[in-house]
């Protein structure tokens, strides 16, 4: 017995969707626009499309994204996935407290804070900022997520898997790897997803921390969007914005047909 | 230090054989050491160098300032070097009034933006929460997927709507709401906007899985009490959503205090953000002293906020187990 | 067939003709999209009675109840209380109060605040709550619980207080939602008679939903049995059991032994009955068996006399052989399988410490029972 769904209650969550996803899809529209002004519609054309991908220097900065995407979320996600057991499973340890604060503190720390401290780590150090700094302070600032991603998963994990595998012999170690590491894999795969994401889409952190040959994306975008807006971004975004819903629906149609799956199976195995 | 650095990333690369080898009790110290140092190094000594460097004179070099504190002379040399500590860059943000200015402003901004957020946010998450149960899984991704997308396009996008020969003026022209196009653009509200555009997703999260966790039958027994809907609703429902609401507005209002796309896309040059402030410090003047100053008394005002979300975050983490 | 009263002999306005209606469920439907919840069902209940829905899950009873709180309205028909139409009054403004299945207490607020709630509701002077809530406390014996809020209390305590805040503002109705559903059995016994005493002393109609058979023929004067948005019977505890007026009210209170077959011969007094496999079987008379026709003998187990010989002066005696035996302490439950292959279950009291002759499995056994010992059934 459902509470109703009220009218006021249809209206706020379409107009709420509204408001979320007019803007994208209006920028996806003038991607097509064959009008160099963004906002007046000159007929279809997808020369903008073409043009970005003569621009060098876009397909650059697109290559060093990626690959500081995919390196950063991968680091990110073990040191992640640790940081998240070590704050569900280990309770009692020196200095927990200040650990927690470093965990959950970069969600919500100002970028510029985090961007300036870490630059002025990598000169203090002395490394050469560039490619591998860029990807050394993602991998900070995305660990943090990806351990509340799977500490929320593990809060929730049945304690008593693992102790059925280590009664029926298994080493701890073992017990993680064969138990607990499965079980928890989705929400380890959407950590990673999310750190990828949150790499892609950062300009404060990577304008302190990169330094010349490894502009990534979103600096490009923003250099270019300070000149003046033209379709040529919004093509760009489009793409950012595919290549993200993408992912995205891949990934929740996996989920889906795999909970479909279970759903049959279950359903055949009660038939017997 | 960066000794440190090398034995950090050495674990995720010879682990396995190793932690096999070894007993239980030193594979649960390196699951602590592994993530501990890291954030250690990465997160919490970068923070110690951002005040030491904002206790320094800026100068003409690179790095563009002159170190005082330093480690090189060992911990007696660290200690003797707080005779050299200068407060000047202070002094300096207190005698100019933009600074104070940027805070003020800054942080004015943000409640502003937080509250528009948490109203425009709450009848979005209270509608999600009432929806049927099998739509629910649907809404909620549906939120969370603008999140995915880029922060600086859905910031561009708002651009090409605000700008006075913008989507937005030109629909309202055609209606004949208005005469002359509305100037938007490089205003405050162009930044309200743009918070809570952007930031609404960290408000209806919170918010929606405290409203659905909420068991409608407590809103029946009220009713059945003889509660009229909209008392019931500030009785009941409101006071029990306030975590997700307390978790939210400190989402929202933290990270929007030291914003800087925003206010630098959309608020153009006449507005005052401490954020943007900061990066014109340090980009435009480079002067890396005065910009650690900025940034930590920003960090000091945002301390207590972000303590409040620690412990909203640990206590949440509490009721879930 | 004689009258089976009620536990409170004095009280049965249901037999009184002059009696007046206190609520009436009138041709009531409840569609929910196609799914029909509540099929043009008419019930009658009196004032002061102790009410009891019976039914499993999903068999509208609950529904009953929501409308009469008003959080569902009907799709057709109309609920009465005390004569007035309840159609479009908001739960807000209904005479009656609800105790939840899942207690519904306020986490935010504690024990006294929750059961001042609804006297807050009316507008009542704060000290006449302050008293009233004393006495609310007093009478759940929760007075050094006041300032607990639901979480620091277990779950009888909790049941309590959704109890006290319930009956707080002395509605004229108490709808109970399967009240000791979340109790272990032996609290629920318990409570069932403190709900019965509450009952008494307060002088309430209450309207229980529940889906125990055992409680609803423990607290109720009456007992509704729903199944599929319809009711099936509406009587005392006693009649439901000993005269059920169809096999699916037979099967769902307590156990029972069908004989199927046709009417062979019907005499003065009784009706000879052949069953499916042949056995012959005398039974009393009912209105419905004329010869020829199809009907159903129920038979309640402890009815039912198991001996290792024939007993010479039976009318109706089947033999068999001893399929099972549980021996459950108070009784000893048989199950016979007749020689035509039909399963009867028997129970018998353990009166005595020793019994003689104990039967055990695979032995020759003979049921044997009076013509009005069960009832005829054609439905």
């Amino acid at each position: 017995m459902n509470p109703t769904w009220s009218r006021f209650n249809v209206t706020s969550v379409v107009l709420g969707f509204a408001f979320l996803y007019l803007p994208i899809v209006l920028l996806v529209v003038f991607s097509f626009n064959e009008s160099k002004l963004v906002t007046v519609w000159g007929g279809f054309s997808t020369k903008w499309y073409v043009s970005l991908f003569h621009n060098q220097g876009l397909m650059d900065a697109t290559w060093v994204t990626a690959r500081v995407g995919v390196i950063s979320a991968t680091v990110a996600t073990v040191l992640g996935t640790l940081a998240a057991l070590t704050l569900t499973r280990y309770t009692r340890f020196r200095g927990r407290i200040l650990f927690s604060g470093m965990v959950f503190a970069p969600l919500v720390m100002p970028e510029v804070i985090t961007g300036l401290s870490l630059l002025l780590l990598f000169v203090a150090v002395g490394l050469d900022r560039g490619f591998f700094t860029v990807t050394l302070a993602h991998i900070t600032l995305t660990m943090c997520f990806v351990a509340v991603v799977v500490q929320s998963r593990l809060v929730s994990f049945d304690r008593s898997l693992e102790e059925a595998a280590m009664d029926l012999g298994a080493t701890p170690v073992k017990t993680f790897f064969q138990i607990t590491l499965p079980v928890i894999m989705p929400a380890i795969v959407s950590g990673w997803m999310l750190a990828f994401t949150l790499s892609l889409d950062d300009l404060v952190i990577a304008s302190f921390t990169s330094g010349p040959g490894a502009t990534t994306l979103p600096m490009k975008i923003y250099s270019q969007v300070r000149l003046g807006v033209t379709p040529e971004i919004n093509a760009a975004c489009t793409i950012l914005i595919a290549v993200v819903a993408v992912g995205v629906i891949i990934a929740s149609v996996a989920n889906k047909r795999r909970e479909v799956q279970r759903q049959l199976d279950e359903q055949a195995a009660q038939r017997g | 230090m960066s000794n440190i650095a090398i034995t950090d990333s050495g674990p995720s690369t010879a682990a396995k054989p190793l932690l096999t080898r070894l007993g239980a009790g030193f594979v649960s110290r390196l699951v602590i050491i592994v993530p501990y140092l890291w954030l250690l190094f990465f997160f919490f000594i970068p923070f110690i160098i951002v005040f030491k460097i904002s206790l320094s004179q800026s100068a003409i070099a690179m790095p563009p300032y002159t170190p005082v504190l330093d480690f090189t002379d060992g911990i007696s040399g660290f200690f003797a070097g707080f005779r050299d500590l200068n407060f000047d860059n202070y002094v300096w943000l207190t005698q100019d009034a933009l600074y104070f200015k940027a805070y003020v402003t800054s942080v004015i901004i943000a409640a502003v933006s937080t509250i528009l957020t948490l109203l425009v946010g709450f009848p979005i998450a209270y509608g999600m929460a009432r929806a049927p149960a099998t739509i629910r899984p649907t809404l909620l991704m549906l939120v969370i997927l603008p999140f995915w997308t880029s922060f600086l396009i859905r910031v561009y996008a708002w651009i090409g709507i605000l700008k006075p020969e913008g989507l937005l003026n030109q629909l309202l022209l055609s209606l004949h709401v208005i005469n002359q196009p509305l100037i938007i653009l490089n205003t405050y509200t162009a930044i309200f906007i743009g918070i809570v555009y952007s930031y609404l997703p960290f408000m209806v999260l919170p918010l929606y899985s405290s409203l659905e966790k909420m068991d409608y039958s407590l809103i029946e027994a009220a009713k059945d009490l003889g509660c009229p809907p909209t008392a019931a609703f500030w009785k009941i429902t409101f006071p029990l959503s306030l975590p997700g609401v307390i978790a939210g507005c400190l989402l929202v209002f933290i990270p929007a205090v030291g914003e800087f796309v925003i206010p630098d896309l959309l608020g153009g040059s006449q507005t005052l953000m401490i954020g943007k402030t900061l990066w014109n410090e340090f980009f435009a003047n480079r002067d890396w002293p005065v910009s650690s100053a900025v940034a930590v008394i920003l960090l000091l005002l945002l301390i207590v906020p972000i303590m409040l979300f620690q412990q909203a975050q640990a206590r949440a983490q509490e009721q879930d187990k | 067939m004689k009258s089976l009263g009620s536990i409170r002999r004095d009280f049965a306005p249901w037999n009184d003709p002059n009696a007046k209606p206190y609520i009436q469920f009138e041709n009531v439907t409840k569609k929910f999209g196609d799914f029909t919840a509540v099929n043009n069902l008419s019930l009658t209940i009196f004032e002061r009675e102790f009410f009891a829905l019976l039914g499993a899950s999903g068999c509208g009873k609950s529904t009953l109840l929501r409308m009469l709180a008003g959080f569902e309205e009907p799709t057709a028909g109309r609920i009465l209380l005390d004569g007035q139409d309840l159609r479009g009054i908001p739960p807000y403004r209904r005479p009656v109060n609800m105790m939840f299945q899942s207690y519904a207490l306020f986490p935010h607020m504690t024990v006294e605040k929750n059961i001042a709630f609804g006297l807050k509701q009316e507008g009542m002077p704060a000290p006449d709550i302050e008293k009233r809530v004393a006495e609310m406390l007093k009478l759940v014996k929760l007075e050094q619980f006041a300032k607990r809020k639901p979480h620091q209390l277990s779950g009888g305590q909790r049941q309590r207080v959704a109890l006290a805040r319930s009956v707080a503002k002395r509605p004229k109705v108490l709808l109970l939602d399967e009240p000791l559903g979340a109790l272990d059995k032996k609290l629920r016994e318990e409570t069932q008679f403190e709900l019965m005493d509450l009952q008494q002393n307060l002088g309430l109609t209450f309207v229980v939903v529940t889906h125990d058979q055992e409680e609803a023929m423990t607290m109720a004067d009456r007992i509704a049995i729903i199944d599929k948005g319809e009711v099936m019977q509406v009587a005392t505890p006693a009649e439901v059991y000993e005269a059920p007026t169809s096999r699916f009210v037979a099967h769902f209170v307590g156990n029972v032994n069908m004989f199927e077959g046709k009417v062979a011969e019907r005499a003065a007094n009784t009706t000879r009955i052949t069953g499916a496999t042949g056995a012959q079987i005398v039974v009393e008379n009912s209105t419905d068996s004329k010869a020829g026709s199809d009907i159903v003998f129920a038979i309640r187990p402890e009815k039912i006399k198991v001996t290792s010989k024939k007993p010479a002066d039976a009318v109706n005696a089947l033999e068999g052989e001893v399929y099972d035996v549980a021996y459950l302490g108070d009784m000893t439950v048989y199950h016979i399988r007749l020689d035509d292959g039909q399963m009867i279950r028997a129970s018998a009291l353990n009166a005595a410490r020793v019994t003689e002759d104990p039967l055990t499995w695979n032995d020759r056994a003979w049921v044997s029972f009076r013509p009005d010992a069960g009832v005829v059934l054609t439905r």
